[in-house]
């Protein structure tokens, strides 16, 4: 690991004026900037370090109705919240499906949403990687890549946005607040994460100083928790990474969908909204044929990689599954093995 | 530059000065106070051999800067016992054989307390196959230490009970 200086920032303004130099990064829990510094795949030359900023570490509830979320909220806080988990129970389940329960209770929610990829390549220094090194390739695109994406993707870089919490945020039409040099700022979820064009370097709109302060739900995302739902495939029962995850929210009225929220994990630089899938689904009943129309809308433009065309017929698989799992009801508890689809709604057998 | 920080390891205060901040928790631990229950895996956050408990929580302290975590309490698998009184934890893996060779359990038994604590599981099996999911055991006693989760948590339970009755 290469050495670095550290910094305390006593206030948010502090902060971002220390991590707007170059070669500085902001350290929260860490658990995914110490492995990749472990790795010399980040050599930042200053971490700011955030976890002992006044005021982020809170979820309350705001006039308006909406859901304020700080930055330095635990993954497992923010999980195990029992109003959260009521109010929005997609992004509970998506949150207990994702890592292990130590990461879970180190790592925040500004992390979360600012991991980087797992592409093999990009963490083997030994490879080409644009988005590690611009300019220098993609080794990905020759190599083992039945898991990168199949949406969004381009010749300089096919790697996928890991987060399972990140789905949910992006059906449900969550904001992030940002405080950055020009002040404080909100942009939607949906424009957070870039895709990667031509400068996979940049993984988000962030400019340098940006500190994410907190994400907000907004009201009518409380009107799905009835019939919501995360689910993901995995290589192992648990503790993996999603190879494709939906997160469904339907809002029921009469018998008839009034209105549908669908993102996908796992396929893009980015959690895929699908809004197109989400038309298909308004104010029709929820019969299969209609969410396999959605599932092939959802999928539209969708195209291999590398050696993953199965992951686009899987993801279509996984949103009928999900919308299925979400018209018959969200589960009284999140199942034993959250956002499995070899789960029971009452428990499921580790294989 | 020097750093100094602050530390309550397993019920005691203590001071360090570091002279460069890349130190974990888990090598300050294992190479300051000799403290070399906490296993050093993986070093990556990915088996769950250096499980300790930062402020009461179950985390993984090879991804923890030291630095960070000025003021913290740490408990870690040298805190548990009372001299020759195991904590219920470590007399249930012994009673149901929840290890092999034993690298991995120092992590397991840290791992087990803290998910007791988080209350998350219940007596449900498969729960707290899924709550333990963060620590690899590579000689394979998963049946064992479920059961001695299991049964640990039951004692507890019932000693909480007795003591709240």
């Amino acid at each position: 690991m290469k050495r670095f200086d550290y910094v305390r920032p006593a206030t948010v303004t502090e902060a971002v004026a220390a991590a707007a130099q170059p070669g500085a990064v902001y350290l929260a829990a860490g658990t995914n900037l110490l492995d990749l510094m472990k790795g010399n795949v980040s050599r930042p030359d200053r971490l700011v370090d955030v976890t002992h900023l006044d005021g982020l570490d809170r979820i309350e509830t705001l006039a308006d109705g909406s859901l304020r979320i700080g930055a330095l909220v635990s993954n497992a806080d923010l999980a195990h919240d029992a109003e959260f988990a009521r109010s929005y129970p997609a992004v509970a389940e998506a949150l207990l499906s994702g890592a292990s329960a130590q990461l879970r209770n180190a790592a925040t929610v500004g992390g979360n949403l600012l991991q980087r990829t797992r592409c093999a390549y990009f963490y083997d220094t030994a490879s080409r990687c644009n988005k590690r090194e611009p300019g220098s390739g993609c080794d990905a695109r020759d190599g083992e890549n039945r898991g990168h994406a199949v949406l969004g993707w381009s010749e300089s870089c096919i790697a996928t946005h890991p987060s399972d919490f990140c789905v949910p945020l992006a059906a449900l039409d969550a904001a992030v607040e940002i405080e950055g040099r020009g002040g404080r700022r909100e942009i939607a979820f949906d424009d957070l994460h870039r895709l990667p064009g031509d400068t996979p370097e940049r993984d988000t709109v962030l400019e340098p100083g940006d500190l994410i302060v907190a994400v907000r739900l907004p009201p009518v995302a409380r009107g799905f928790a009835a019939h919501a739902r995360y689910l993901k495939v995995r290589e192992r029962t648990s503790y993996a990474f999603a190879v494709v995850s939906a997160a469904a929210a339907l809002r029921i009225e009469d018998g008839k969908i009034a209105e549908a929220r669908l993102a996908l994990g796992g396929v893009a630089a980015k959690p895929w909204r699908a809004r197109g899938a989400e038309e298909v689904l308004r104010n029709v009943a929820p019969t299969a044929d209609a969410f396999q129309e959605a599932a092939r809308r959802a999928l539209e433009g969708a195209k291999p990689s590398g050696d993953n065309a199965f992951k686009i017929e899987l993801t279509r698989r996984i949103v009928m599954r999900a919308l299925t799992l979400a018209t018959a009801g969200t589960p009284a508890r999140i199942p034993a093995l959250p956002a499995s689809p070899f789960a029971a709604t009452s428990g499921a057998l580790h294989v | 530059m020097n750093h100094s920080i602050s530390l309550t390891v397993n019920g005691a205060r203590r001071d360090f000065v570091l002279d460069d901040p890349r130190v974990t928790l888990l090598d300050l631990l294992r190479e300051r106070l000799h403290l070399t229950g906490t296993k050093k895996g993986c070093d990556r956050g990915q088996c769950g051999a250096c499980t300790i408990l930062v402020d009461g929580k179950r985390i993984n302290s090879c991804l923890a800067l030291a630095i960070s975590h000025d003021g913290a309490d740490i408990l870690t698998i040298e805190g548990l016992a009372r001299g020759d009184q195991l904590h219920p934890v470590q007399a249930a893996f012994i009673a149901h054989d929840g290890f092999q060779c034993g690298f991995c359990t120092p992590g397991q038994i840290m791992s087990a307390i803290g998910m007791i604590k988080e209350a998350q599981a219940g007596d449900d099996p498969e729960r707290i196959r899924e709550c333990m999911s963060g620590n690899l055991c590579r000689c394979g006693a998963y049946a064992g230490i479920v059961d001695a989760v299991r049964d640990a948590q039951g004692q507890m339970d019932e000693s909480n009970q007795r003591r709240s009755a």
